[in-house]
């Protein structure tokens, strides 16, 4: 195997990384280990894995109009976000929410958080943290054929759907 | 820097090698990220709102039965050097340090947590544990943060839970991780094949290792892919899954090595232990490989109670380039480094006898 910095000597040096189910070598000798240091830096870093994925570049502006993707919040632009995989603040979340969705789905498992919540929350955003868990428990027990708690589970998250309208409603209409 | 300066002379209790399956996970470590919901993220922070922000977690940390002891250090009041030893001890990241502004860091007096302010997100929790620990490592770090957010309150949205500044930590904001050593799967060439099957399974692997005589430690580090769509104990129950399958692989190649290539190995511990007695310049490479091959000494039972884990461990820190330089007290060239390592290496090994 040859050294891929100089590529002439011997590589009898290897870094192997997994990231996000790919496989990646290099495959170093030693004299270019030494000329690198031994604390090699990540070649895969989880951020710069973000940069270069197909769903970067399909942000809004580029389906012709030339309009630029904003945050209204702190006022980055989406462009930023996608050269370097960093986003401006939590409401960029919202205002990149379309193209963001695509992303997040390429790094992750799901689209909704279940685990932890911090004890002083929005009633709102409490209320639709419980939602998600109760999908997600739902979508569990159907998975190990616990159709009982399933169903028991399908009216618990009904009651709170119906909950919820009762609460958006009058601001909707 | 006196705080700092206390660590000094203080072995790292995490790399004690004493936490369950020891022989093959030196360690394990959970970091949690968090942003406070009123202040952009860092790179849209000003040098004023970092200031509030440290401040502001300051407070925090002081009403925290967890981190009230806790060491409270300020970027502005460390030397390079400084920075280096705290890294080295990976008790900071390389990322607090990358951008001018003031960013800071709390750390216990045991070492085992540090929370560091202003990093890539306003807040990065890490606890560690030796030996194979993660289900603690969550325990203490979900006890902190459950203090801190008495006094904090963190961006976190219903749907995608704890926003970070990074896409790929969003929902629960931790990322567990172990270091394995893993000697005898790379002198048998397992270790490919055992990490290409692993390779789908959602997880990140990172590891350096080498073949022959070369420069390399032959450690791994393992950590979760995901943070969004999976409760933490079940991110954590996953990748120790993993690791206990690897810990199987290397242990089976540990056997194999005993009974089938004894002679070999054997001799090429006993060179790496002359070298280790003799060497009079010593570069940070060339000691990591020949202590790597001490470690599988201990392992096979070559050297039966004459060298443990944990004093390797040890050494291992103690000659690191920030290390060697803050013993010594001031600064020193990469020569004398070189020098210091191999003296510091022939005085702990002169008491094993040949």
């Amino acid at each position: 195997m040859i050294c891929n910095i100089c590529g002439t000597k011997e590589a009898t040096i290897h870094l192997t990384e997994i990231v996000n189910g790919q496989m990646a070598e290099v495959h170093i000798c030693e004299a270019c280990a030494e000329e690198k240091g031994t604390e090699f830096k990540t070649y895969f870093n989880f951020g710069d894995l973000l940069t270069g994925m197909p769903g970067l570049e399909a942000a809004p502006g580029a389906s012709g109009t030339k309009t630029a993707l904003i945050c209204k919040d702190c006022g980055m632009n989406y462009e930023d976000f996608a050269k370097n995989g960093r986003l401006g603040c939590a409401g960029c979340y919202v205002s990149f929410q379309k193209p963001l969705a695509t992303v997040i789905k390429q790094v992750q498992r799901s689209s909704s958080h279940v685990g932890k919540k911090p004890s002083r929350i929005s009633k709102e955003t409490r209320s639709v943290h419980d939602l998600r868990q109760l999908q997600e428990k739902l979508r569990k027990s159907i998975q190990e054929e616990a159709f009982e708690e399933a169903a028991r589970l399908r009216d618990e998250i009904r009651q709170a759907l119906a909950k919820f309208k009762k609460v958006k409603r009058p601001k909707d209409e | 820097m006196s705080e700092i300066d206390r660590f000094i002379d203080q072995p790292v209790n995490w790399l004690r090698a004493t936490g369950p399956e020891s022989d093959v996970v030196i360690s394990s470590r959970l970091r949690m990220a968090r942003n406070l919901a009123n202040y952009p993220f860092l790179s849209r922070l000003s040098g004023e709102q970092r200031i509030a922000i440290i401040q502001e977690v300051g407070e925090a940390v002081k009403r925290s039965n967890f981190l009230k002891h806790a060491y409270f250090i300020s970027s502005t009041e460390l030397s390079e050097l400084d920075r280096q030893f705290l890294l080295e001890r990976h008790l900071v990241s390389r990322e607090l340090f990358l951008e001018e502004g003031r960013s800071a860091v709390a750390i216990t007096p045991d070492e085992m947590v540090s929370l560091m302010m202003i990093e890539e997100d306003h807040l990065r929790l890490q606890v560690f544990q030796s030996g194979l620990n993660l289900v603690e490592t969550w325990r203490i770090a979900d006890e902190i943060d459950s203090e801190l957010e008495q006094d904090l309150d963190y961006a976190f949205d219903g749907t995608l839970g704890y926003l970070t500044a990074c896409p790929t930590n969003v929902g629960t904001g931790i990322r567990a991780s172990c270091m394995l050593h893993l000697p005898s799967l790379v002198l048998t060439k397992q270790v490919h094949k055992v990490l290409q099957a692993l390779s789908k399974l959602n997880l990140a692997v990172r590891g350096l290792y080498g073949e022959g005589t070369q420069a390399s430690g032959n450690f791994f580090q393992f950590s979760n892919q995901i943070t969004l769509g999976q409760p933490e104990e079940e991110i954590i129950s996953n990748l120790e899954g993993v690791i206990r399958q690897v810990i199987t692989h290397e242990r089976e190649a540990r056997e194999y090595l005993k009974k089938k290539r004894k002679s070999k190995m054997e001799d090429q511990i006993w060179r790496a232990l002359a070298t280790l007695k003799s060497a009079r310049i010593m570069s940070s490479s060339e000691a990591t490989q020949l202590l790597s091959l001490v470690q599988v000494g201990i392992d096979v039972g070559v050297l039966e109670g004459q060298v443990t884990h944990t004093d390797l461990n040890q050494l291992f820190l103690l000659i690191q380039p920030a290390h060697l330089q803050k013993i010594n007290g001031k600064e020193l060239g990469a020569t004398e480094r070189d020098a210091r390592r191999a003296s510091r290496i022939r005085e702990y090994f002169s008491r094993v006898i040949l």
